[in-house]
């Protein structure tokens, strides 16, 4: 249940090892070889290993798709849900156990086509959860169609002349969205991954993280031009320090979301970071509090009491 | 105010004068517009008969437009077991002309219509009724001063109904007292003033007699409770330790999310109104898989959306409730209308081989028990339970007995026990409970729970030989749960000619229907199905007792003659003297509609398939 304080479900702390990258190893991974997928589920192995989250507690959850299977792959209590829905369930385990940690993976075709309404509504709601997009540009799974984040012109299976419609600028539908937490990285740069899923994590809120994320089999190459051992540019965002320097002026404030939108609308292939940050309560404090003045109105009374006083009230 | 006093000297003057009628039972409709609050003289009379010693059911109508339109109210009470809304009204109250013009059919012959003088001009020269004008605007109006417009009428009509019926007028005012104080004195005062001038009005110089009940022959020692369904259902579920939840509005679900929601802070939980059907579902399924069983809702169109996450549900082995209050289909169908149309939809609906559990409530007060059952199957089988109401049993308010609580209910908390290190979620050869997360797994081997068809750890596969054990894992819960749930009993007939089989509200007009026939000597029986799926073992042996069986269900007869209930039947027990009554006019079944039913279908009778002996 929602809760600001301690959780309700009274539990001894089990003993337990150290967390390590190894006790999160599980089924090989069903990826093609070179997938961008790799990268981002061994970033997420070392972030778990460093942040010591008790390995009970982390809870992995993902919809359909090829980044989707992601849950096989990770030893913790896991999900494999339905196509685009992976986000409401997500927020219920969240808004249903405080002290879990849930995490959320998917692909461009389950968080924006599929599963677009949820994503909007789920950052509105800002319920405490990471999600992690790795968008690679095309529907990998089914095989080489057409997604919503594919560029015009690109050709697939069911755009074999070309895709005709706009894509999705995903970054922009994030800040219009309201999620509280939205950065950018690339499966190429496992350190900048590693940073974005740890400031993802200490964030509270619905914190969301596209990560681009090549498919070798079906769009080779999207990424190219932001790779630098491939002649392309991994621009980083520079955030302002507050030191008052003539420099800070023109660095990101990731507090402002009019200069997150700007950010959004630079040319291909954009720029990586943080784009925009905002402290605002999450469903999971707004619900604790709604739960909080219910108690306090009856205080003292067990759920016996709660409910016979309804039934009193029927007579 | 009228005083104790002066009610003494009128209940004197009425047993001088002799015209007091002591009646058993009595119907009366209210016709106005949705606006009138005519709901509420229905809910006070409700009330005031779970205080006293008269049951009652009531029946509404509710127009599906945003503002206003005609609405009906109908209140049943009598002294002893009201089972249905009854099929005819003894006293139609028409507050507008249109309101006296759609339903003086509803009228029997004989009966009392009370009406408007303002709006309302009968044909007086119908003389199958008695005609009672009373200037019902006009009087509140007075009474109330200039400002009041014509709000009040409905309690007046409260104060009228009063008068005629000889209600305990002290109980009445303590109802409004508790009902109204809070909404400011000024409300509860004119009110008061509506009600004792509907109360004073001289009905006596219009009918020529008083009505009384007839004492009561049922047992009302124990404390009863007044509620509707949907209310029921509600609160059945908090007893059944359910404190999440997700929906998205519809008609009639929307009174349970709405419940729920104000009500689930005070014990600890949270009800989200999600964006659309599919987010709901998957909002409870998560609260769910977390280890707070969930409960998610709605009528026919939203089930449909969420068909898919149901079949999620029963893959994954996660415990959810589902609520559906059924309304007319197909589509959009008939929002404020009933119907039981959605049993297949329950049974059979999502893709693939997706066994689930279907239950349905008789009556109001077994809204609140099967809610129970469900939290506690959903929890013991780690399966998705389907609720089938109805729009008619959601709305209708019915007295009874105090649910016994203690006894009742269930533990809400999530089950984190720790876990061994060989645990699986899915073995093949027993009923596992969902692990939730939080749960330690000794040696750290967490399971992922799937929609993918899966061996017995939770890892995908398409081995054949697996996904038919797994299907069978799915598909042996169902029948473990047959072998433990209770052969519904017979009642009125044990065997002979015709059995009623019927399930969710039908239940009230099919026990009259077989009270009124055994009156008339017939040998009738009634069989009535809470579990739909699985179905109880046995039915066989009963169906063989009976010449002729005949299902009856509010949905169409479909292609070969069967109602849905009614097809299922016949294919479970391969029993020729099956048969159907259905029918599909989106209002409640009338007793008389169901003996008809049953005279036109046994002149036909296929008796040489029975195994009951002539």
């Amino acid at each position: 249940m929602p809760s600001t304080t301690d959780s309700p479900v009274a539990e001894s702390e089990p003993k337990r090892e150290k967390l390590t990258r190894n006790m999160l190893k599980a089924d090989r991974p069903t990826w093609c070889p070179g997938c961008g997928d790799f990268a981002v589920l061994a970033a997420y192995y070392r972030v778990l290993e460093k942040l010591q989250i008790p390995h009970e507690k982390i809870v992995t959850v993902a919809g359909i798709g090829c980044s989707s299977r992601f849950p096989y792959f990770v030893k913790t209590h896991g999900s494999h849900f339905i196509h685009g829905r992976a986000v409401p369930f997500a927020s219920g385990v969240s808004l249903g156990r405080p002290d879990l940690r849930v995490f959320v993976f998917g692909g461009d075709g389950d968080g924006f086509s599929i599963g677009g309404n949820h994503l909007d509504h789920g950052a509105r709601k800002n319920f405490n959860l990471t999600y992690v997009i790795m968008d690679n540009f095309v529907y990998g799974l089914t095989k080489a169609q057409t997604s919503p984040t594919s560029p015009l012109g690109f050709r697939s299976k069911t755009d074999p002349s070309g895709a005709v419609d706009q894509p999705i600028n995903p970054m922009k539908k994030l800040v219009t969205s309201g999620a509280t937490f939205i950065a950018r990285s690339h499966a190429s740069q496992v350190k900048h991954m590693m940073e974005m899923y740890e400031r993802a994590i200490a964030h509270d809120g619905f914190s969301v993280i596209e990560i681009l994320s090549e498919c070798v089999e079906f769009y080779a190459g999207a990424f190219d031009a932001s790779i630098p051992r491939k002649g392309g540019t991994f621009e980083l965002i520079e955030e302002k320090k507050g030191d008052g320097s003539p420099e800070d002026e023109h660095r990101h404030d990731v507090c402002n979301e009019l200069e997150a939108y700007r950010l959004a609308d630079l040319p291909w292939p954009g720029i990586f970071g943080v784009f925009y940050e905002e402290r605002r309560p999450t469903k999971n404090v707004l619900e604790a509090e709604l739960i909080g003045k219910a108690r306090l109105r009856h205080n003292g009374s067990t759920d016996y009491d709660l409910l016979k006083a309804t039934l009193n009230h029927l007579k | 105010m009228i005083s104790p006093s002066d009610l003494n000297t009128l209940n004197h003057n009425r047993a001088a004068t002799g015209k007091v009628e002591r009646i058993e039972d009595v119907v009366i409709r209210l016709a106005g517009n949705s606006q009138d609050g005519i709901q509420t003289v229905g809910s006070f009379l409700a009330r005031l008969a779970g205080r006293s010693d008269q049951d009652v059911m009531t029946y509404m109508t509710i127009p599906s437009t945003i503002a206003g339109g005609p609405s009906i109210y109908q209140v049943r009470m009598g002294s002893g077991e009201v089972l249905s809304a009854g099929d005819e009204a003894d006293f139609l109250i028409a507050f507008y002309q249109h309101s006296y013009e759609e339903h003086i059919i509803a009228l029997r012959e004989g009966g009392v219509l009370v009406y408007d003088t303002e709006y309302v001009q009968p044909n007086l020269d119908d003389r199958r009724f008695v005609y009672v004008g009373v200037p019902i605007t006009g009087l509140t109006i007075e009474a109330m001063g200039g400002t009041a417009k014509d709000k009040g009428k409905n309690i007046f009509v409260l104060g009228l109904i009063a008068r005629i019926f000889n209600l305990n007028v002290e109980k009445l005012h303590d109802l409004l007292r508790e009902r109204l104080e809070s909404k400011g004195e000024g409300v509860l005062r004119n009110a008061m003033v509506a009600f004792d001038t509907g109360f004073a009005f001289p009905v006596d110089n219009v009918i020529d007699r008083y009505y009384q009940f007839d004492p009561t022959t049922s047992d009302r020692d124990k404390s009863q409770v007044t509620m509707d369904g949907n209310l029921a259902l509600t609160l059945g579920l908090i007893a059944g330790g359910v404190r999440c939840g997700a929906g998205y509005p519809i008609t009639p679900w929307s009174p349970i999310m709405e419940t729920l929601r104000k009500e689930l802070p005070k014990y600890g939980g949270v009800f989200v109104q999600a964006e659309d059907e599919l987010a709901a579902v998957s909002l409870a399924l998560g609260f769910s898989y977390a280890g707070r069983l969930a409960v998610t809702g709605s009528a026919g169109p939203g089930i449909s959306l969420k068909m898919e996450a149901l079949g999620w549900a029963v893959m994954a082995e996660v415990p959810l409730i589902v609520v559906n209050v059924q309304r007319g289909g197909p589509s959009t169908g008939l929002p404020t209308n009933v119907e039981q149309s959605d049993l297949m939809q329950a049974i059979y609906g999502s893709h693939g081989d997706t066994p689930r559990i279907v239950l349905a409530p008789k009556d109001v007060e077994d809204c609140f028990f099967i809610a129970i059952e469900a939290a506690r199957i959903a929890r013991d089988y780690s399966i998705p339970v389907i609720i089938l109401s109805d729009q008619a049993l959601a709305t209708r308010i019915e007295v009874f007995e105090e649910p016994n609580l203690k006894d009742l209910m269930l533990d809400p908390d999530p089950d984190l026990s720790d876990r061994p290190a060989d645990y699986v979620p899915y073995p093949l050869e027993r009923r596992t409970r969902h692990a939730p997360p939080g749960s330690f797994i000794e040696g750290g081997n967490y399971p992922v729970v799937t929609g993918l068809e899966h061996d017995e750890a939770g890892h995908p596969t398409a081995n054949p030989k697996l996904h038919m054990q797994m299907t069978a894992r799915r598909r042996e819960k169902l029948k473990r749960l047959a072998e433990e749930i209770p052969l519904p009993e017979v009642t009125g007939s044990q065997h002979g000619d015709i059995l009623f089989v019927g399930w969710g509200s039908t239940w009230g007009p099919l026990q009259e229907a077989v009270h009124r026939a055994r009156s008339k000597g017939q040998e009738f029986g009634h069989l009535h199905l809470r579990y739909l799926h699985p179905l109880p073992e046995g039915l066989q042996t009963i169906f063989s007792r009976f010449r002729q069986i005949f299902v009856v269900e509010m949905n169409d007869e479909g292609l070969y003659g069967y109602g849905q209930l009614a097809g299922i039947l016949r294919a479970r027990t391969c029993n020729p003297a099956i048969r159907s009554i259905t029918k599909t006019d989106g209002l409640t079944f009338k007793v008389r509609e169901i003996l008809e039913g049953a005279n036109r279908l046994r002149g036909d009778a296929v008796s040489t398939f029975s195994a009951y002996p002539y």
